[in-house]
């Protein structure tokens, strides 16, 4: 176990051709896309003159090739460049979204794994029962229902008719001051802090978007359970298992469960990565200030150093994620190594 | 049931005594001196001078600095509340003279106005103001020349209270451009010791940290969430506002933004879809002001074949189904444009065209035009408008598609709109909705009928359009030449259609349990008038 250390980091060379590979291919990207920014920028009333002066000042008279050269030399020091529209670094704008995003999405997928996984699994063990057809029906509606939609309506019913939940203000009603700021995680930083009332605000908050973004991704978590579940159970080793004799549980969670968990976590991953870049319209609905929103504005104002951040940050969090499913393989499954690769 | 919920809520948290804005908030809440806003936007700077700040955060500018003068108010023939764009009233000028020959203005301070630190405003923080507003290029410095400002040592601080401001040639346009929102006054000794070479106005600090001497602080603010202004009690600037704070809040969803002013969890929703406006109505108190001084226009580009035909602009202006657009587009919010007299017997604008909805004559004049068995075109609108516009653009295909005219409908994205739309102007035919600040005709006519003018974006070019604009534009409003030329303004761009009116859009407002709103040209929410009453 010794090399183990070896192969993660060799892992992580292989990604600096990707990420030069995002940095060079966004660049090209914001360019390429229609509209100006300088024109953009210029203001509601403007001139020739006062759009070649906007031009200027965001540097964008010089030649693309000088333009790349410098937002290079400055990536190497870390610096993303700075937001026109936020006239912020990119890099304390992200800092400030990213863990908004972060907190609602994973919240979401903790909400569906507890919801889908026993759905699936028990839909799998009792096949065809009244709890397989629940199942159908929750993974249906699930994909079928649009995340806005389920949003406005969880508005309608719980905050509009019944009362019961806050209002739909983003992470924290104005009544509360932000946490003193350690892992950017609403939930986390409060409890942190000591200060539990806060903590109740914040849960308050994040409950009907998190239930919203849960509903749409437990589809295809229970799908894959059930899936990966009953392909488990038809094979030869849980037979054999079976027929030695061993308990129903140790069968069912030993040996079943724990091979059918690579493809489910293999979903989970991409289910992660789809639900963080389309739950800008849940941000949207919830007013949440999240990741997906900011690069939708700093798209549709062709803001360049915004949307290279954004697909960048993605880029390096993808990276980083498929190395923890990687080892997380490595670890449900003895079989897969490091060293094999 | 929900407030009495939310107030036994606030109560508690507030008892606890770990919610340091609530300390003060049982009171409060009878009193009512707090209120809370919802808009759509994002206020993304606090300066507004900044290259890339977007106009919701105008706001700032309004509520948080004063300038020397602001506009008075009056009551719309609808009871709406309005500013006045006839009445000038002092803000940081106690008050000031017009030379006879019209050059030369010169304001008093109002000798007891300070700043938020405390500092006395004095007319050297004017000087540094305005020459950071000509020299700051992009939108405040065109906003400036529109008033004839151009350059620093057209202003003088000639003492302590005293500012001169030297004009090239009279204007009708220089005062009420002193009270638009960009010639704010800031507080220079605050901004010279965080300006540094590079930036020597300030622009890195003021984006964050407002120093002024307006009505309302800047509390705190979450960029993308919320902003929140706190009352300045030693401002001078006019009558003490009557709310204590005021709590902006940045909600993006037009369907979240209406539950929460319906339960009253909010008071004031700022900018709400004409549909909803028109469906609370009756419910809430909604403002629905006509927005002065602008107009939705179909765009007739004139570097288009059919479009050079006279007869074939008058042949669509007779074919757009006016009625149904203004109720399916704006749900009968805001003013109708079409069907006037002919006669042209007042300078009213906006005014209604004297055009109509009527098929055959649409097809007579096309059947006279060069193009008697139609053409093909294409009608672009904007992906960021897409609420009128589409339902407009889809009333129009049709409606032409009658008479003989096929259009396709083109979406394009936002960002580049104003690119192809308004600089290139390379689009046939298109939707249009330029305001102007300031309410005379002359100064919609520079923007958008003098050639080359960025909203012309119709590329309408008229020689004698072009004379009349710059006659009149500086001209004064009660000079006897003034009426007869605007007269002969509106006759040309009504026989030469380059642009037809389809209405007057409105701005709405839904207030639940707040009153005191005037309706302003810059769209925003003035807070300063606003009051906790029901009216």
């Amino acid at each position: 176990m010794a090399g183990r250390g070896h192969p993660v980091l060799w892992r992580l060379a292989q990604t600096i051709p990707v990420i030069a590979g995002v940095v060079v291919i966004s660049f090209i990207l914001t360019r390429a896309l229609p509209g100006d920014p300088a024109v953009q920028f210029a203001g509601l009333a403007a001139t020739p003159e006062s759009i070649a002066q906007v031009r200027e000042a965001l540097g964008l008279d010089k030649p693309l090739i000088q333009q790349f050269l410098i937002y290079c030399g400055a990536l190497l020091q870390g610096d993303l460049g700075r937001s026109v529209v936020t006239g912020q670094p990119v890099v304390t704008d992200l800092a400030m979204r990213l863990p908004a995003s972060l907190e609602l999405t994973l919240t979401a997928l903790l909400l569906a794994c507890l919801v889908a996984i026993p759905l699936g699994l028990l839909a799998a063990v009792h096949q065809g029962s009244w709890i397989d057809q629940l199942c159908r029906v929750v993974v249906t509606a699930g994909v079928s229902l649009p995340t806005f939609f389920t949003g406005i309506l969880l508005i309608y019913v719980f905050y509009y008719l019944l009362g019961w939940a806050p209002s739909p203000l983003g992470r924290l009603d104005f009544i509360y001051f932000d946490p003193p700021r350690v892992t950017g995680f609403h939930l986390i930083d409060t409890l942190i802090d000591g200060d539990t009332e806060t903590f109740f605000g914040a849960l308050r908050q994040i409950a009907l978007p998190a239930i919203t973004l849960a509903l749409f991704t437990l589809a295809p978590i229970a799908r894959m359970t059930r899936a990966a579940m009953l392909g488990a159970l038809s094979s030869d080793y849980i037979r054999t298992a079976r027929a030695a004799g061993l308990s129903p549980s140790k069968v069912l969670f030993g040996y079943a469960f724990r091979n059918a968990l690579l493809p489910v976590v293999t979903t989970l991953g991409m289910v992660f990565s789809f639900v963080l870049g389309a739950n800008v319209l849940v941000e949207k609905v919830f007013a949440w200030p999240g990741i997906g929103s900011y690069a939708v504005e700093a798209l549709v104002q062709s803001d360049y150093a915004a949307v290279q951040g954004f697909v960048l940050a993605m880029a390096l969090l993808f990276v980083l994620l498929n190395l923890l499913i990687d080892l997380s393989y490595a670890l449900i499954d003895p079989r897969i190594g490091f060293s094999a690769k | 049931m929900s407030s009495l919920d939310r107030r036994a809520f606030l109560a508690s948290a507030a008892s606890a005594g770990i919610l340091p804005f609530l300390r003060i908030l049982p009171a409060e809440a009878q009193a009512r001196d707090t209120l809370v806003t919802v808009f759509g936007q994002t206020i993304n700077s606090l300066d507004l001078h900044r290259v890339g700040t977007n106009r919701a955060s105008y706001q700032v500018a309004i509520n948080c600095y004063d300038r020397l003068v602001g506009f008075g108010a009056k009551q719309l023939p609808t009871g709406e509340m309005s500013y006045d764009y006839d009445t000038i009233v002092p803000e940081l000028a106690e008050s000031w003279t017009i030379s006879d020959d019209g050059l030369t203005i010169t304001f008093k301070l109002k000798p007891d106005a300070t700043f938020w630190d405390g500092t006395k405003v004095t007319a050297e923080d004017v000087k540094w103001s305005f020459d950071r507003a000509v020299l700051a290029g992009g939108f405040p410095t065109t906003q400036m020349r529109a008033g004839g400002f151009f350059r620093p040592d057209q202003f003088e601080a000639i003492d302590e209270e005293t500012f001169v401001v030297r004009l090239d040639y009279p204007s009708k346009l220089s005062l009420p451009n002193l009270a638009v929102p960009v010639p704010f006054i800031i507080n220079s000794k605050v901004a010279k010791a965080n300006a540094t070479g590079d930036d020597p106005w300030a622009m890195e600090y003021l984006h964050m940290n407002p120093a002024g001497s307006g009505a309302y602080k800047v509390a705190r603010w979450d960029q993308g969430q919320q902003l929140v202004y706190e009352r300045n009690d030693a401002w001078v600037g006019g009558e003490l506002p009557a709310i204590r704070r005021v709590i902006v809040r940045e909600v993006p969803s037009a369907a979240t933004r209406r539950a929460l002013v319906e339960r009253g969890d909010v008071q004031i929703s700022m900018d709400i879809p004409d549909r909803d406006a028109a469906e609370l109505a009756d419910r809430l108190t909604v403002h629905s002001t006509p927005i002065e001084n602008c107009m939705h226009c179909l765009c007739l580009n004139s570097k288009f074949g059919p479009f050079q035909d006279a007869n074939v602009r008058k042949a669509v202006a007779y074919a757009v189904p006016y009625e149904a657009i203004f109720e399916s587009a704006a749900y009968g919010r805001g003013a109708k444009l079409w069907g006037g007299p002919e006669e042209i017997d007042d300078i009213a604008w906006p005014r209604p065209f004297p055009y109509d909805t009527n098929l055959d004559t649409a097809r007579d004049y096309l059947a006279q035009s060069g193009y008697p068995d139609g053409f093909e075109v294409t009608l672009s609108i904007s992906l960021d408008l897409v609420d009128w516009m589409e339902p407009t653009a889809l009333l129009i295909q049709e409606a032409l598609g009658r008479i003989g005219i096929t259009v396709t409908v083109d979406r394009i994205p936002g960002a580049n709109w104003r690119t192809v739309a308004l600089v290139d102007k390379s689009l046939d035919l298109h939707l249009e909705n330029f305001g102007g600040w300031l309410n005379t005709p002359c100064y919609y006519f520079f923007w958008a009928y003098q050639k080359d003018r960025l909203f012309n974006s119709s590329a309408y070019e008229s020689e004698a359009v072009h004379e009349l604009t710059e006659r009149t534009l500086h001209m004064a409003m009660d000079d006897p030449e003034y009426a007869p030329l605007i007269k002969e303004m509106f006759a040309h761009v009504i026989e030469d259609l380059p642009r037809i009116p389809l209405y007057q859009p409105a701005l709405n407002v839904a207030m639940n349990g707040a009153g005191g709103y005037e309706f302003w040209f810059h769209r925003q929410l003035d807070v300063r008038p606003l009051n906790g009453g029901e009216a």
